[in-house]
Formats: C-alpha cells, sequence, structure tokens
C-alpha cells in the first residue's frame, strides 16, 4: 500500500494549515507558483494516510488516498 | 486499488472560493458540504446565503440557495421553510450580517421559534468591506474604524455581542453551541455540532444555531497561522466554546 497526498496546485492559497499540522512533517514551503500567485506546499516522504492536512485545508484543495 | 481518506466533497462544484488564503469560511463551507454529502441533502436541501465574504458561496455548491439581503437571511429562510416545511432549509451568516444589519431577523426568527438551522460565522471583524469594526469586535481589537493605539473601547461602542448566549434564552431556539475551526481536533467538534443542529432540523425541532469563531488573517492582518493562535489567544476568552443549550431532549 503507497499513501498518496495530491494537492490541486492551482486552488492552493498557501495559508500553510496543512503544514502546520502535518504529524509527520511531510509538507514543506513550495518554491513554484502557481495562476494566482500562490506558492503551494510539496509533498515529501513519510506520509501515513491520517488526512489531517486535507482535513484543515480551507480550500479543499488536498485528496489523500491509499493506493495498492 | 485506491481507498480515499479524503475527497473532494460531492456536492462541490469545480469553483474555486473568492476567499483568502487561510479564510474560516472556506473550512465551514466544506464542512457543510461534507454533511450535505453524508446526510443525502443535495437533493432536499435549501442554502440560504447572506452579504458578506460568502456571499458568492451559492456557486460553490450544486444545489438550491437564495441569496438574500443584508441581514435577511432568517426572514427569507421563514418564508421558504414555511412554504415547504420538507426542504431542510440551512442559514449561513457573518457576523456584519447577521448581528449588525439583521438582528432583528434573527431575533424574531428566533422568537418563532422557527425550524431551521443557523450558522453562523464570528470572525469579530466586517471582512468584506475593509476590516471594520463590527459588533462582535472584541475590546482593543483594532479595525479601520476603531484605530490604534485604542481599538474598539467601551465608551465609543459597547461591548462584544454574545450571539450564542443571547439565542440560547430564546425558548424557540432549542440548540446553541459554539465552537471554532482553528485545528484538526476542533474541525471535527465543528461537524460534529452541525450535524446535530441539521438533524434536530430534520426531527422537526425548533431553531438550532451554531457560532463558528472563524480566522480572517486579512481583516485582522495576520498571517493565516497567526490567526488560529489569535483565536485561542484572544477570541475564546470573550467567546467561550461549548453547548450553551441543548432543549432538543425536552422538545420531544
Ligand atoms: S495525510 Fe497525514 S501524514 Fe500524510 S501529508 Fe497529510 S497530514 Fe501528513
Ligand atoms: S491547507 Fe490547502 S490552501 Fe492551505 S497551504 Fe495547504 S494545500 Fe494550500
Ligand atoms: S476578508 Fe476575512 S472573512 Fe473575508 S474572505 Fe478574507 S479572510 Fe475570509
Amino acid at each position: 500500500m503507497k499513501n498518496v497526498v495530491e494537492i490541486d496546485f492551482n486552488r492552493c492559497k498557501e495559508c500553510g494549515y496543512c503544514i502546520r499540522f502535518c504529524p509527520k512533517g511531510v509538507l514543506s514551503k513550495g518554491e513554484k507558483v502557481n495562476k494566482k500567485g500562490y506558492y503551494p506546499p510539496v509533498v515529501g516522504d513519510g506520509c501515513i494516510a491520517c488526512g489531517t492536512c486535507a482535513r484543515v485545508c480551507p480550500d479543499t484543495a488536498i485528496t489523500v488516498y491509499k493506493e495498492d | 486499488m485506491r481507498k480515499y481518506v479524503y475527497k473532494r466533497p460531492e456536492v462541490f462544484t469545480d469553483a474555486i472560493t473568492t476567499y483568502c488564503g487561510g479564510c474560516g469560511h472556506g473550512i465551514v463551507n466544506k464542512l457543510m458540504a461534507e454533511l450535505i454529502d453524508e446526510m443525502g441533502l443535495q437533493e432536499n436541501g435549501i442554502l440560504v446565503w447572506p452579504i458578506g465574504c460568502s456571499c458568492l458561496s451559492d456557486r460553490y455548491y450544486d444545489m438550491d440557495a437564495y441569496m438574500a439581503l443584508h441581514g435577511r437571511a432568517p426572514a427569507a429562510a421563514t418564508g421558504i421553510k414555511r412554504a415547504d416545511p420538507s426542504k431542510c432549509v440551512i442559514v449561513y451568516q457573518g457576523d456584519g450580517d447577521l448581528v449588525s444589519e439583521g438582528m432583528a431577523e434573527i431575533m424574531h426568527a428566533g422568537i418563532r421559534g422557527e425550524k431551521f438551522t443557523v450558522i453562523f460565522i464570528n470572525n469579530a471583524i466586517y471582512g468584506m468591506t475593509g476590516a471594520q469594526m463590527a459588533p462582535t469586535t472584541l475590546l482593543g481589537q483594532t479595525a479601520t474604524t476603531a484605530p490604534a493605539p485604542l481599538g474598539r473601547i467601551v465608551d465609543n461602542s459597547g461591548y462584544p455581542v454574545k450571539m450564542a448566549e443571547i439565542l440560547a434564552e430564546l425558548p424557540g431556539v432549542i440548540y446553541s453551541e459554539r465552537v471554532t475551526v482553528n485545528s484538526p481536533q476542533r474541525i471535527i467538534a465543528c461537524k460534529k455540532a452541525l450535524k446535530k443542529a441539521i438533524q434536530l432540523q430534520l426531527d422537526g425541532k425548533g431553531m438550532s444555531f451554531v457560532e463558528v469563531l472563524s480566522p480572517c488573517p486579512t481583516g485582522w492582518k495576520m498571517a493565516p497561522t497567526k490567526a488560529l493562535d489569535w483565536i485561542d489567544d484572544e477570541m475564546t476568552k470573550v467567546y467561550p466554546l461549548g453547548v450553551i443549550k441543548d432543549a432538543s431532549k425536552e422538545a420531544e
């Protein structure tokens, strides 16, 4: 099983909530700018697919799933 | 095979919200969408939106909605619910809209015990118009109309208004709770409160009211994560969290 976190690049508004609340420090500040001028976070390793980042995202930009 | 832990709610359209980054409206709108999916309200629900930062929210949901004028959402909802009591009517208002512009409408809807659900977003400021003082602004909090160094002072502007407590005094209001959305745990608690409030309406009880302390990073002139802290440090001291009234048992 692989744990996957997808951030909808152009939906993100760089609030940083997902970075703050990820219990595993998987997410960090991004360096690429989106259509609206925000810098969405980048996804690193170690995700446990807890869904916390998606739960706190005000823009519903995050999808979390497990895949075989 | 793919097993989703979190997926964008079905009732949402593809629209990107007009909210600022980190705005609490986005979190509450999302919880509503999750509940609309889970409770099967897309066909039978009607959302009544206010004036304010959330006044374009009807385009985020693929379902029936009504856009009410300043503060008039509870009056409009009264007509909708009375015309068709089988509908689940959810009223959504901010503090400028509910407490200032529409104090008469919300009070009288509560006095009449209208059987709909009201979600009240309290961010202690007028967001959309540019961070003016609201009736909910804290003492000492600065706003464009309550400048530093004093911020809001009692002599000029009186005291912050505690709507969840005021409405709890009315017999027609059977449920009143104050929650917030500044942490994952509290977002879950907020969803639970909203679910209970909507369920009470489906059960045909009186008015159910949920006040949400909601971050407004732009109006408060703070980074979003700082705004989450400000809710703990300042807002919850004036507006305590918790169930203020639950008369749903007596209303059996
Ligand atoms: S699902 Fe949990 S562990 Fe994975 S990135 Fe999101 S918050 Fe972090
Ligand atoms: S919580 Fe959502 S909007 Fe905020 S930074 Fe993360 S992905 Fe972007
Ligand atoms: S002004 Fe405040 S309430 Fe309005 S969208 Fe921006 S953060 Fe949200």
